[in-house]
């Protein structure tokens, strides 16, 4: 079984206590009335599929109950960091080619 | 509901007296005033429990602090509403929310050497008393049951458990204890 650290509790916790919750760093367009149906749609439905290093929002559903986001490697499973919601995504959390453009060092 | 399930020389397995439960989300601004109304400080690091008095006993009261702004308060029952009504005088001035949760949960006590170990058969926490040391509450789960588990002592462990589901945990200790004995 996985460990996963909480990063409200600060302890590692056993995977079965958490829940996946979809990719992390989506941003809401808006105003609603100027946002087109194609802004719209990829804000609900299109998301990318990297190998690799993806950045999620996990819940800790079975313990402090509170959402937070990890980077987690897509092939190996491995959790790099995990921080709590709100807080940016550590840089060091990802490979260079991996960031977006306009963070890349 | 227990009797006679969980009974062995290495644990035993009690139902608690009837109880009075709050869910206090509040704050960290409230807590001072929450403490002082209630008649026990509430725990400000995550994941401890506090308690003064004997269980179910008149004065009794327990404060586990189980999410960033969430503490199980849980007192006798006779004194739930005049306990509910000092800590709603006492929070009039801040954002807070006290939802009174008594039935939604059965309390258990599960004490003797062994009570770690037979936990372990559904928990996968560590209870060694670096990791999970006496003092420490937390929710979990037991198989598939959600449970809250708070750590009196090393061989005492307080249970909360919803109750619906609480024969399924009880059902599941007892099989796993046929392995300890």
């Amino acid at each position: 079984m996985l460990l996963i650290r909480c990063p409200w509790c600060g302890m590692d916790r056993p995977e079965i206590e958490f829940r996946h919750a979809g990719a992390a760093h989506i941003t809401r367009p808006g105003p609603p009335d100027r946002v087109s149906d194609e802004e719209w749609a990829a804000f609900l439905y299109l998301r990318d599929n990297p190998k690799g290093r993806v950045a999620e929002r996990w819940r800790h559903v079975h313990g402090c109950g509170r959402f937070f986001n990890a980077v987690r490697d897509t092939v190996t499973d491995v959790f790099v960091v995990t921080y709590r919601a709100g807080e940016p995504r550590p840089p060091e959390s990802a490979p260079p080619e991996t960031l977006p453009p306009e963070t890349r060092p | 509901m227990v009797d006679g399930f969980v009974d062995t020389p290495r644990f035993r397995l009690i139902e608690a007296p009837p109880l009075a439960r709050f869910v206090l989300r509040a704050p960290d601004a409230a807590l001072k005033a929450a403490g002082k109304a209630y008649g026990l400080a509430l725990p400000e690091g995550l994941n401890q429990g506090a308690s003064h008095g004997e269980r179910g006993k008149p004065g009794a009261r327990v404060a586990l602090h189980l999410g960033p702004d969430e503490w199980w308060l849980i007192v006798p029952e006779a004194e739930g509403p005049e306990v509910a009504a000092a800590l709603e005088a006492a929070l009039a001035s801040h954002p807070h929310s006290l939802v009174e949760v008594s039935h939604r949960q059965v309390g258990f006590v599960l004490e003797g050497e062994g009570a770690a170990a037979l936990l372990n058969a559904g928990c996968p926490l560590d209870f060694s008393e670096q990791a999970f040391p006496p003092g420490m509450a937390t929710r979990s789960l037991f198989h598939r049951v959600g449970l809250m588990i708070w750590r009196m002592a090393p061989g005492l462990f307080r249970l909360e458990i919803d109750r619906t589901l609480a024969p399924y945990f009880v059902t599941a200790l007892a099989e796993a204890a046929k392995d300890h004995s």
